[in-house]
């Protein structure tokens, strides 16, 4: 379908020298930063065992501070000069090597004499991803079908809320993890019934929910939660669950192989939906009603049907992300516990172009992007902390504004289907 | 209201939105939906233990005041002329009105993006940014009279929110960002920013994170002595209302926006700039919620401190829709929005309900107003022809 673009010179020439030299100004920006703040003969240890793991210890990272973000300014510099000479193809090739390069260059500098863990680094992103790339699971199978569904932050507070209650009631994690998918599904599904059986703008049913959602956390939490702490909003959080084997090898095995259930179960979610959606008779219907619900309704493809599915499919995905929260990570509801993680799904929704394996990817920027601050914060560098926490929405920003306008979202995304 | 709406001709109210029919059928389900709304919040008081029919006695003691202590206050007043009784009195009255107020700004705010299909989800940091610049001119600036303290100060708090509005609406025009995500963004930054600026460069002392109080010469002048907060700002935003009223409907700017809300494709094929529409429709939609701040700080804060501008954003985006997009419209809600937040405090303190239960109301006003069909069934009214405006449509479109 992008074949049949037409390559206009004019464009593809101002493209080539806009990217190549915001690659240059970036190259002098990190030697103007990192590199002249670098003291010569200072080192940056990185260090790649995380305590308590059961991985076997390998001998940490260390290098020679000024020379690291050199070399990492080098890179960027021949990059910006080739990418202007010559020109590269692939502006997500770009974009990596800018940000792979200026994350080297950053952690480098700020943690220059100091010791900075880098695999609790990765197995924090990872974990801290999981509740956005839930978020965004739920936002591309519905959006797949072509129902917008923005009310996924109130979703999951009322899916966290119901799973710390109920754990606590019950005493038994699973029947909580249980409630908040059903409570997703439930909410999804009264979302679903009014865009699709009313024609409800979806973005304003979207932002009722978070409304009421909101609201209602809230009154319960104060109302019951509060004063009675150890019988209702107590629950303890599942188990980290080593795989055998596996959890073994160094770096890779603490950050994805020791984790709790809702991480595995984010990652097999990922995996079983891209199955589905792309491989199965049901993904492609699901397809054909996001893209052109007409001709699948035409076909015999029961357009409502389908999205009604979707949508409560994908709320429960938003209930096992809204489960994370509480029983997942520390096992008591606080009110407005999720800030705004379920709108970073959104975004990574567009920055993954409604794929699962995409949406995945830019959860785990934005994961890591949400752990690095909070290192940051630990190694005292001097930027306040207040700006390092607006890390994620500044990135989610830029990643909406450089994107959007290539990714191009499900044709049907938004609009109400009509027989 | 209903003389001028009924002596126009036809065309005239439905390009207004008002909509067809009469006034009557335009307000039916809007007041059919805040009923709704209020006896579902009461089932929720009921499921959770408490009685509903006090707490909304105590919602409506703590929004109008007792009819009988304002009698008593004024045969007082004729007989003594002690008007001690008659302040307390009137006292909850004119806090909910102090209440409306930045509420009516909010609502503006909100609604002329609806006009122009935008969704600002952030009139919540727009709100902040406002009253932070309106208390920064205001205490900081020493010596200088109130004709030309007062207005510096409230000019700051609309550009310090419009600017904030601009950048989404720009990254919407020239990138296709959506607007919904990128105005929530803005929020959490303006959150991160202004902990950062009430801990730091703008903190008054180091015990809390407030900032000074502004200058007696930035202060929006109140009619009443202390502790009735009543002021000038309340006729401001009426002026604001009718000013937002006059630019969409009888300018040429105005109907520009409305028609790129209306269908942006008929409007780009009628040459009309989409655009530069984004960018002044958020700028405006900014400046207003930032007046709202600016409202809030001068008129009864008179500082700013953390949480400031708590759950505003929101309040104004039911408000919005409630009052169908039109600045009559929205006064009108903002006003019954004033009156519910300032009677859920004493609804609070007296029969124990937390003041969440108005997000819940308001959650579900929202859902009846975007779903007239729901009431319409619930109550059997045949289908009316009132203009339904377009809110918003998909991702970056």
């Amino acid at each position: 379908m992008t074949n049949t673009t037409v390559i206009n010179p004019e464009a593809e020439k101002r493209k080539r020298i806009s990217y190549g030299m915001t690659l240059l100004i970036a190259g002098v920006l990190m030697y103007l930063f990192f590199g002249v703040n670098t003291q010569a003969g200072s080192q940056t240890t990185f260090g790649l065992n995380l305590l308590g793991s059961q991985a076997i210890p390998i001998s940490d990272l260390i290098v020679p501070a000024q020379t690291t973000v050199y070399l990492m300014v080098a890179i960027i510099v021949f990059a910006g000069a080739y990418q202007l000479a010559r020109g590269v193809r692939s502006t997500g090739l770009l974009f990596g090597i800018l940000a792979l390069t200026f994350t080297i260059a950053f952690l480098t500098w700020a943690a220059q004499d100091k010791s900075f863990n880098l695999t609790g680094m990765l197995s924090s992103s990872l974990v801290r991803a999981t509740p956005i790339a839930l978020a965004a699971l739920c936002g591309v199978i519905s959006e797949r079908a072509a129902v917008i569904n923005i009310g996924v932050e109130g979703t999951m507070l009322m899916s966290a809320q119901a799973a710390v209650v109920v754990a606590t009631i019950t005493k038994n994690l699973y029947a909580g993890l249980i409630a908040a998918i059903l409570v997703g599904g439930l909410v999804a599904a009264f979302h679903a019934f009014l865009v699709i059986r009313f024609k409800v703008d979806q973005i304003v049913s979207g932002v009722a929910i978070n409304i009421f959602g909101a609201g209602f956390t809230s009154f319960t939490s104060s109302k019951f939660l509060q004063s009675a702490t150890d019988t209702l909003n107590n629950s303890g959080t599942f188990p980290i669950i080593s795989i055998p084997i596996l959890s073994k090898i160094p770096v890779i095995g603490p950050t994805f192989f020791e984790n709790n259930i809702i991480v595995y179960l984010t990652l097999i979610l990922v995996v079983v939906m891209h199955i589905l959606l792309f491989y199965t008779p049901w993904g492609l219907r699901t397809r054909a009603v996001g893209e052109h619900p007409k001709a699948a309704d035409t076909l015999g493809v029961n357009v409502y049907l389908m999205r009604y599915v979707n949508v409560i499919f994908g709320g429960m995905i938003a209930g096992l992300g809204g489960a994370y929260f509480t029983i997942g990570s520390v096992g008591r509801f606080d009110e407005l516990m999720t800030s705004g993680k379920g709108f970073i799904g959104l975004a990574a929704v567009i920055f993954g172009k409604w794929n699962p394996i995409g949406a995945y990817a830019s959860s785990l920027i934005f994961g890591f992007a949400d752990s690095l601050q909070v290192k940051l914060q630990i190694l005292r560098i001097p930027i306040p902390s207040e700006f390092l926490l607006m890390a994620p929405y500044i990135v989610t920003m830029i990643i909406l504004t450089g994107v959007v306008g290539r990714a191009i979202p499900p044709a049907a995304d938004g609009q109400p289907y009509e027989k | 209201m209903s003389q001028t709406a009924s002596s126009k001709d036809k065309k005239e109210k439905t390009t207004e939105g008002i909509g067809g029919g009469s006034l009557g059928q335009a307000l039916l389900v809007p007041v059919l939906a805040v009923i709704t709304g209020l006896i579902l919040g009461g089932v929720v008081m009921a499921a959770s233990g408490s009685n509903p029919f006090q707490a909304y006695a105590a919602l409506f003691a703590g929004s109008f005041g007792s009819p009988s202590a304002i009698i008593a206050g004024i045969q007082t007043y004729f007989a003594t002329g002690d008007n001690n009784d008659l302040v307390k009195s009137i006292y909850p009255f004119t806090e909910s009105l102090v209440t409306a107020t930045p509420y009516i700004f909010a609502g503006l705010s909100v609604a002329i993006g609806f006009r122009a299909g935008l969704f600002n989800i952030g009139a919540e940091g727009q709100f902040f940014i406002g009253a932070l610049c309106s208390a920064y001119i205001g205490y900081s600036v020493k010596g200088l009279p109130m004709i030309i303290h007062l207005p510096l100060a409230i000019g700051a708090g609309a550009l310090g929110g419009a600017i904030w509005g601009m950048i989404p609406g720009y990254l919407k025009a020239r990138f296709g960002a959506h607007e919904v995500v990128n105005t929530i963004m803005m929020n959490w930054i303006a959150f991160r920013l202004s902990d950062w600026l009430l801990k730091g460069p703008m903190q008054a002392s180091n015990f809390r994170p407030v900032t000074p109080n502004v200058l007696a010469t930035a202060e929006l002048p109140r009619f009443f002595e202390a502790p009735l907060r009543f002021n000038l700002g309340f006729f401001l935003a009426l002026l604001f209302a009718y000013l937002v009223y006059w630019f969409l409907f009888k300018t040429t700017i105005g109907f520009e926006i409305r028609s790129v809300g209306a269908n942006p494709d008929a409007a780009k094929y009628a040459g009309m700039n989409i655009i530069k529409n984004f960018v002044l429709v958020m700028f405006i939609a900014g400046g207003l919620a930032g007046l709202a701040g600016t409202a809030q700080v001068l008129g009864v804060d008179h500082w700013v401190g953390q949480g400031f501008s708590a759950g505003y954003g929101f309040d104004a985006i039911a408000l919005a829709l409630l009052g169908k997009s039109h600045p009559f419209g929205v006064i009108l809600s903002a006003l019954l929005f004033g009156f519910l937040r300032s009677g859920a405090t004493n609804m609070q303190s007296i029969a124990g309900i937390p003041i969440d239960i108005i997000s819940i109301i308001q959650g579900l006003v929202i859902i009846f107003i975007a779903a007239p069909a729901i009431i319409r069934w619930l109550y059997r009214i045949r289908s009316l022809k009132v203009e339904e405006i377009v809110l918003t449509r998909g991702w970056g479109k």
